[in-house]
Order: C-alpha cells, then sequence, then structure tokens
C-alpha cells in the first residue's frame, strides 16, 4: 500500500486541518470532536442542513459547506459513521432557531447515530427534521436487506436542499424539497478496481483483470454481480437500464444527469460514460436540462464511475441554479 | 468469587486486549462482507474505555462500570457497532441497577437486557447473519445455566461457549441486516465479524470472572 499519509490513525484529522487552512474564508473546522461549520453559522432566519458520513469520500461532506448548500458536516473515521457527539454540536451549532434539516445516506451505522443525535438535539429544543437518502437502485429495497443505499444522488440533494434553506424556506418546506429529491433520483455505480482503507492495509476486495463489479457501493463494498470487463458504451448502458427503468423516465422528461467518480477514474473516460449515457436519455426522449460530471463523491481511489438521474421540475431547476459558495461546488457567485 | 465492580473493570480491560489482538481479523471479516472496519472500531472503542477507567478510577459498582463502557463507546466507535454495543452496555448498567455485586440471576438479567438492547436498536433477529446470532444462544445458554443452579463462572462459560458455536453458525447464512445484506447471497459463507466481536467479549468475561475465582 502506497499512501500519501503519515499514520493510518491520523488520515482524518490531518486531512481536515489541511482542509480548513486551504478553505479558511468559507469554513471553520472543529477538532476532536471532528465537524465543520459555515464560517458565518448560524446563519439567522434560515434553516441549518447538517449532513455527515464516514471520510473517504472527499469532497461529501466538508466539501459541501458554505452558502447553498450545508451548515455543518460531521466526518466519520474512514467509511464509518461519525457518533452522536460529533453531530449534537454540530446540529445545535448550525440552529439559528429555524430548525435544523439532517440529511442521512441509508446506512444502517449512519441512521443509528444521526436518530440518536436527532433525538438528544430534540431534548435541546432544536426543531428537527430528517430526510434518508436512498437512490442506489443496485440494491433490492426489501425486507431483506437494509433497504437502498444511499450514494451520488446525496450531492444533488444537498445541493437542491441548501438552495431551499438559503432562500429561506421554512423547515417542512426545506424537507418536502429534499424528500421530492429523493423521491426523482436514482443512481447505480460501477467498480473497476477495489480501493484501500488506509487502516486496513489491503484492498476491500479483489477483481480479476477481466472483472468488474456492478452495483458497488461508496466503500468498496462489493456489488451485487461480477461480469467482464467490456466497452464503456456497454458498461453505460448497463448502468443506465435499472435507473432509468426503476426512475420511470418518459419522452418528454427534463432531467439532469451526473456522471460521478469513485477517485481513481480520469475526467476523460467519466466524459465518455457521460456521452453514452446522454445518448441514452435522448434516445428515450428526455431532455438532459442540467448536467455534473466529476469526483463528487469517491470511495477513497476505487476505479469507477456511477450515473445518477434525476427528474426535475421548475422549482427543483431554479434551486439547483441558485447560487452556492462551496470549497467543493461553486456557481452563481 | 464475585461479580463485582473489579470483575467488570477487568472484563473490560480482557475485552480491549482481546479486540487488539484480533483487530486484524476483525478487519478481514469485514472487508470479505461490509467495509473493512469492524476490527479498528472495536479496538478504537475499547482502548478508550481503557483509558477512561484509568484516569476516572474503577466505579463502585459493575452497573457503573457498565456505563462508562455504554458512554465511551457511543462516543468513540461510530459506525453500527458504536450505537449497537453501547445500547447493550447501557441497558447492561440499567439491569444491574446499583447492586455490588451480581449472583447468577442478576448475571442473567443482564446479558438478557444487553441482548434485548441490541434488538432493540438494531432490529435483527436470530438468522440474520448480526452479532444476535451470538447474542440469543449466549443468553438462551445462560439462562438454562442458571436455572439448573449453576454458578456465574459456569453461566459465563456456557454463555460464550453458546456464542462461540453461534458465531460458527453465522458462516453459511444470507445477510438480512446491515452493509452485507447488500451482497445477497454472496454474504453466504463467511462469518459475521459482529458475532465474532461479541464471542471475543464474552469469552473475556469468562477470563475475568476465573481469575477472581
Amino acid at each position: 500500500m502506497k499512501k500519501l499519509i503519515n499514520n493510518p490513525r491520523s488520515v482524518v484529522a490531518e486531512s481536515l486541518e489541511g482542509f480548513g487552512l486551504a478553505h479558511h474564508d468559507l469554513v471553520q473546522i472543529h477538532l476532536d470532536p471532528d465537524y465543520v461549520l459555515r464560517r458565518d453559522v448560524p446563519v439567522q432566519g434560515k434553516v441549518g442542513l447538517v449532513s455527515g458520513g464516514g471520510s473517504g469520500h472527499e469532497p461529501l461532506h466538508s466539501g459541501y459547506v458554505g452558502q447553498g448548500m450545508l451548515t455543518a458536516a460531521v466526518p466519520g473515521a474512514v467509511f464509518t459513521s461519525p457518533t452522536p457527539d460529533q453531530i449534537l454540536p454540530a446540529i445545535v451549532k448550525s440552529d439559528s432557531g429555524s430548525g435544523v434539516l439532517l440529511v442521512v445516506k441509508n446506512y444502517t451505522g449512519d441512521i443509528l447515530n444521526f436518530e440518536t443525535a436527532a433525538e438528544l438535539a430534540g431534548v435541546e429544543g432544536i426543531d428537527i427534521r430528517t430526510v434518508v437518502v436512498n437512490d442506489d437502485v443496485a440494491v433490492e429495497d426489501s425486507t431483506y436487506t437494509a433497504g437502498r443505499r444511499g450514494v451520488a444522488g446525496t450531492v444533488l440533494l444537498e445541493r437542491i436542499a441548501g438552495g431551499a434553506a438559503d432562500r429561506g424556506d421554512v423547515l417542512a418546506k426545506v424537507a418536502e424539497i429534499a424528500e421530492r429529491v429523493n423521491a426523482n433520483v436514482r443512481s447505480m455505480g460501477v467498480a473497476l478496481a477495489p480501493c484501500t482503507v488506509p487502516h486496513a492495509g489491503e484492498p476491500s476486495f479483489t477483481l480479476a483483470e477481466d472483472e468488474i463489479e456492478m452495483g458497488v457501493g461508496i466503500h468498496g463494498e462489493p456489488g451485487r454481480h461480477r461480469v467482464p470487463m467490456t466497452t464503456a458504451d456497454s458498461i453505460t448502458d448497463q448502468l443506465m437500464e435499472p435507473v432509468l427503468s426503476d426512475l420511470g423516465v418518459a419522452s418528454g422528461d427534463r432531467v439532469l444527469l451526473f456522471v460521478n467518480g469513485m477517485g481513481g477514474t480520469p475526467l476523460s473516460e467519466l466524459y465518455i460514460v457521460y456521452r453514452r449515457a446522454a445518448q441514452i436519455l435522448a434516445d428515450r426522449g428526455a431532455r438532459v436540462e442540467r448536467s455534473l460530471v466529476g469526483n463528487y463523491i469517491t470511495a477513497l481511489e476505487m476505479e469507477g464511475a456511477s450515473v445518477t438521474v434525476l427528474r426535475l421540475d421548475d422549482e427543483l431547476t431554479d434551486l439547483w441554479d441558485s447560487p452556492v459558495n462551496t470549497p467543493a461546488l461553486r456557481w452563481g457567485v | 468469587m464475585e461479580l463485582d465492580a473489579a470483575w467488570a473493570d477487568r472484563w473490560m480491560r480482557l475485552s480491549a486486549a482481546a479486540l487488539s489482538g484480533n483487530r486484524q481479523r476483525l478487519t478481514t471479516l469485514d472487508r470479505e462482507i461490509g467495509d473493512a472496519d469492524h476490527g479498528e472500531n472495536m479496538e478504537r472503542g475499547f482502548s478508550a474505555v481503557v483509558e477512561k477507567l484509568d484516569a476516572d478510577g474503577v466505579p463502585e459498582t459493575p452497573g457503573a462500570v457498565f456505563k462508562t463502557v455504554a458512554m465511551t463507546l457511543m462516543s468513540k466507535v461510530g459506525g453500527a457497532a458504536g450505537p449497537l454495543y453501547g445500547t447493550a452496555f447501557l441497558r447492561a448498567s440499567t439491569a444491574a441497577g446499583s447492586a455490588s455485586a451480581l449472583g447468577p440471576a442478576e448475571l442473567v438479567a443482564v446479558l438478557t437486557a444487553a441482548r434485548d438492547g441490541i434488538v432493540a436498536r438494531g432490529k435483527a433477529e436470530p438468522g440474520d447473519k448480526t452479532m444476535i446470532d451470538a447474542w440469543t444462544p449466549a443468553v438462551d445458554a445462560a439462562v438454562t445455566a442458571e436455572a439448573a443452579g449453576s454458578g456465574p463462572v459456569e453461566i459465563l462459560t456456557a454463555a460464550a461457549n453458546a456464542a462461540d458455536a453461534g458465531l460458527a453458525g453465522t458462516e453459511p447464512l444470507v445477510a438480512r441486516k446491515g452493509r452485507a445484506s447488500y451482497l445477497g447471497e454472496r454474504s453466504a459463507g463467511h462469518l459475521d465479524p459482529g458475532a465474532a466481536s461479541t464471542a471475543l467479549i464474552l469469552q473475556a468475561a469468562v477470563s475475568a470472572a476465573e481469575t477472581a475465582a
């Protein structure tokens, strides 16, 4: 394992320190317990938006702290959800009296820890709502699994709900918009090569040279099945089919198309995937009105990509376009 | 022998040593069906427990030791293991109450409360391929041993042995809870890492009691 680290135990803290130094104009970092706040918290008269999860998915979530997106982000250990004693102060400092929306990805650990923190925040008199993101169509949502995972759709949801909070919507409205995004977004990912968790020291799974893992999540956890390596177009077809059929994309639908890199795949290849995905949508008669391409929710250095389709309406589009000023996403400012 | 605060303190220190010694093994089990962090998380949590016991001194009752453990695990572990083990020890603390030592009946009540806490938090059932598959046979064995008139060491031994058997029994199961559930059928053929850490912790409880006996 070759990594640019000093000590596997201090990866999160040292990375966070560097992040705070690099973006001190936008964010303030707090160490022990670890959390990241907008420089100007709490924002008076506005709903706070707090998210978090395991580290290793950078720029998620810390990179999305700032105007028009998150008020606070809570990073856990690598691929491990944060603890309630980290989440609670982030909630308390994000609350201006207008309440706080928690954005939680559907993983057992994230749910349990955010649930506990929400309960504690409620005791302190803070109005809390929670939205659970579960956009991954690779996972069958049944009583036999923990339910669909929350993956790349999280980025889109944080941007749009953050836009709603920033324009001054009340908590119930921000939560409704977040739920609307979740109801209209689907994702599916593929891994070409695994990642190595720093403290584990070995790759999370192994793939033969001619094998890829379809339906992989963002933790290097194995996906649903392995298939032979093939062309970018064929892989994109396999990713898009379940996304579009599950979302029920029809002719005339307006969508946002998001091709996300898992950390180890060059942008050039992501655009090749985007090219094919856009063709598929055009063939269906759907209109791609907004796009996002890049490494926005990663799995350390895993090679691979995911495609995400969000069905847009006028309000979601306006909120997507509204000003955002964060370390990793910025426009309109 | 008595299951007093000193026993509870030894239990936690022996658990920390066992989890530290098995860090790589637990992480490997978790890498196969999860996300490769269970060994690291358990070592981090129980090291923090030992640090806390060193810093504050040993509390006066087993219940107070369990409460310290619960609060420390919930604030240091994260993931699913933090809330699950944290809840287990919190319920164990409540069940132990202010007793200065646990007799056979109290010991069984503590183990039962811990198991029930994990079930309430994680909503898993036996057969889901989780730590419950070690905890449930352990509690059943403890109940049986106590009913047969066994003393604390025998009850704990029965529980730990049943947890080991329960752990072995997770291998063929298909996971229905937690991150391993995403694997579906592919989760079969692997031991559950949470059941593995449970077996280690219950074995440490036996060692802690034998040391005093």
